[in-house]
């Protein structure tokens, strides 16, 4: 398997074949000898050359993290020869970009109506979470296409909120 | 002794009193609003029944639906744990109408108390030192103006009803006092329904030390020993720990008699707390009194080998103390962290959601009282606080250890927490030499976290392949746990859970 991998910003190529005794993986194009077992859903132990790592794995809204014991990383991963995840990473900047609800609560207040120009770090709506108020911002400048979830509604962590053009 | 209690709480500590039940053979009743069905204290109790709506007025705050559970089930007691209605004298009061036991002081101690003011006269009267100020309301800008003048500035103004913050203004100059004055009053109106503000010479950089006392109703009153809860975040408790690190066996002593005299004065029954600010030199003034159990009471149980909740319990049926003053011996040293679903990153904002991954810590010197577990959703009604990560040792350098060690091993995923931040304070040179005041941890947080050198990110580049592999049916969308029937296979190997997530992002 060869997977284009980010971590923390930063890309690696990974080659990954399963081998008599365990794996064949190369990073980068240099060969690593590693051991890994599944614990447990969400839980690896890898072993790279005796050292023992506890790997954790976590969702978060629509990121996904992984705990290298106590540090965590931002992590992604595809596959290079899929047209779709190239796709990906080049519309990133261009085109609509939609707004996450960072945690489950509820609209308190839309401050912008629909077909208004926004700024970059504009607040366009407030969420409500375990009594406190939590300002949503424009991830970029443009103008507000949609708004998704009304003044009171009851939104999850990850759903669309709003979509800026 | 009680046959059947019930607990009018929810979480962490609901679930700490129906073990204090279990072991003392009584019968464990608890309540629940609609969104806490799944909660763990309604897994773990004898009895549940459900009362209301998720706001907590019309649930765990609800005076008649509690009442009538009580009735319903044959409750002869009532504990109300911390928070919600434990520091209620209506409650109370109507506890012992319906005739039901209060596991608590009496109403009159939980009134005196209740308002700051009334407990400054109170306590004046029976010579307990309290910070210079008013023992009444402000009436006026300019009877301010004059109280002002005469105790000196910085000073505090402060909500006659308050707590956690609200209606507490620090007044540096003058000039400010008048505005101060009205946003204390409409911000104490707004919180407490009562505008009634006082005032105090504002002590700088106090440390906030809490003497836990323990009467039964024959008289008997006695002291545990002090906690240190001076590392706060806008007024509310993050770390506490026992013994103090700067009170030794005299001071210990003058303010465990300071604070037998202060329950003394209130007629005070069952477990209490006496707080007081301390200064650089060592004086220390009189708060206030919280007249229920604290949220930090395991690390007093732990330097003491006393169960708090058991004495409770003991006391409110009718049992002497079984023990006197000289019979208490403080031993080793005790640090809890209040695990809370916050943000880090987005200034410990709450982040409720479901856990979709819980590695618990264990092994020698861990207490853990948790009201958490993997699968649940943390609702987004209530305090974020989800469990407590107590720490004991022989003295505190391993204490702070253990804690460390165990925090390592803790890890909840899913939702955010604060555990990074306890990493980062019990590795810090002031916290492990004991030089904290009620600003340490707005210093620490303004302060630069030392950035934590992603030396492993290869390690996880190397992982993030493995997990595709082995365990590719792991999808989380939305914080739901969900089999992805529409798994597509690229090369063999099912990625669908990634390349989801690569969808999400690009959008069409």
């Amino acid at each position: 398997m060869l997977y284009d991998v980010t971590i923390d910003g930063k890309d690696y190529r990974l080659e990954l074949e399963r081998a008599d005794a365990g794996w064949r993986c190369r990073l980068n194009g240099r060969e690593v000898q590693i051991d890994a077992v599944l614990a447990r859903r969400d839980v690896l132990s890898i072993l790279i050359r005796g050292k023992a790592y506890e790997i954790k794995r976590e969702h978060i809204a629509q990121e996904t993290h992984l705990w290298v014991g106590s540090v965590r990383y931002a992590a992604e991963l595809r596959d290079p020869r899929s047209l779709r995840s190239r796709k990906g990473s080049a519309a990133d900047e261009k085109g609509p970009k939609k707004l996450f609800a960072p945690m489950p609560g509820k609209v308190v207040r839309v401050l912008v109506a629909e077909q208004e120009a926004v700024e970059a770090g504009q607040s366009i709506l407030v969420v409500e979470a375990m009594k406190m108020q939590n300002e949503i911002k424009s991830p970029k400048k443009g103008t507000l296409q949609k708004i998704v979830a009304a003044e009171g509604a009851n939104v999850n962590a990850g759903d669309v909120l709003a979509i800026v053009e | 002794m009680f046959k059947k209690i019930l607990i009018a709480n929810r979480g962490e500590i609901a679930v700490r009193v129906i073990r204090a039940c279990r072991e003392l053979g009584i019968t464990s009743v608890v309540v629940y609003s609609d969104v806490d069905r799944a909660s763990l204290h309604v897994r773990k109790a004898d009895e549940a029944y459900h009362i209301g709506a998720p706001a907590a007025a019309e649930s765990y705050l609800n005076i008649a639906k509690i009442l009538d559970v009580a009735k319903r089930s044959g409750a002869d007691a009532i504990h109300p744990g911390y928070g919600f209605l434990s520091e209620n004298a209506k409650f109370a009061q109507a506890c012992g109408g319906a005739g039901v036991k209060f596991i608590g002081p009496s109403p009159a101690s939980m009134e005196m108390m209740g308002s700051k003011t009334r407990a400054r006269q109170e306590m004046e009267k029976a010579g307990v030192p309290f910070v210079p100020g008013t023992s009444r309301g402000l009436e006026s800008p300019e009877q301010a103006e004059q109280v002002a003048a005469k105790i000196g500035y910085p000073l505090m103004l402060k909500a006659a009803a308050g707590g956690g913050g609200k209606g507490m203004r620090l007044v540096h100059t003058p000039k400010e006092l008048k505005s101060a004055l009205q946003a204390a009053q409409s911000e104490a109106e707004r919180a407490f329904g009562d505008r009634e503000v006082y005032v105090e010479k504002a002590i700088v950089n106090p440390r906030h030390i809490e003497m836990q006392v323990l009467a039964d109703e024959y008289g008997n009153t006695v002291y545990l020993g002090e906690r240190e809860c001076s590392i706060q975040r806008r007024h509310q408790k993050v770390l506490e720990e026992a013994p103090s690190p700067i009170v030794d066996a005299d001071m210990r002593r003058r303010m465990g008699e300071v604070a037998v005299r202060v329950a003394r004065a209130a007629g005070y029954t069952n477990a209490g707390t006496v707080e007081f600010l301390v200064d650089e030199e060592k004086n220390f003034y009189f708060l206030e009194m919280n007249t229920r159990l604290q949220v930090e009471h395991p690390v007093t149980e732990l330097i003491t080998g006393l169960d708090l909740v058991h004495l409770q319990i003991r006391i409110a049926a009718g049992e002497k103390l079984p023990f006197c003053q000289e019979d208490i011996r403080i031993r080793g040293s005790a640090i809890e962290c209040r695990i809370y679903a916050e943000d880090p990153d987005n200034n410990y904002f709450p982040s409720p959601g479901k856990i979709t991954l819980l590695l618990s810590p264990s092994g020698p010197g861990i207490r853990r009282d948790s009201g958490m577990y993997e699968g649940w959703t943390v609702p987004v009604d209530y305090d974020p606080l989800l469990a407590k990560l107590i720490g004991y040792g022989t003295d505190r350098r391993q204490a702070i250890s253990r804690l460390t060690r165990a925090l390592h091993e803790y890890f909840v995923g899913g939702i955010k927490t604060n555990i990074s931040l306890f990493r980062r304070i019990l590795t810090d040179t002031d916290f492990q030499a004991g030089k904290v005041d009620t600003g340490y941890l707005d210093r620490l947080l303004t302060s630069k976290a030392s950035e934590v050198m992603g030396e492993d990110a290869e390690v996880a580049a190397i992982a993030a392949g493995i997990f595709a592999i082995l365990d590719p049916a792991s999808v989380v969308g939305n914080g739901n746990l969900s089999p992805n029937p529409g798994n597509k296979t690229v090369g063999g190997v099912a990625v669908s859970g990634w390349k989801k997530a690569a969808r999400f992002e690009a959008l069409d």
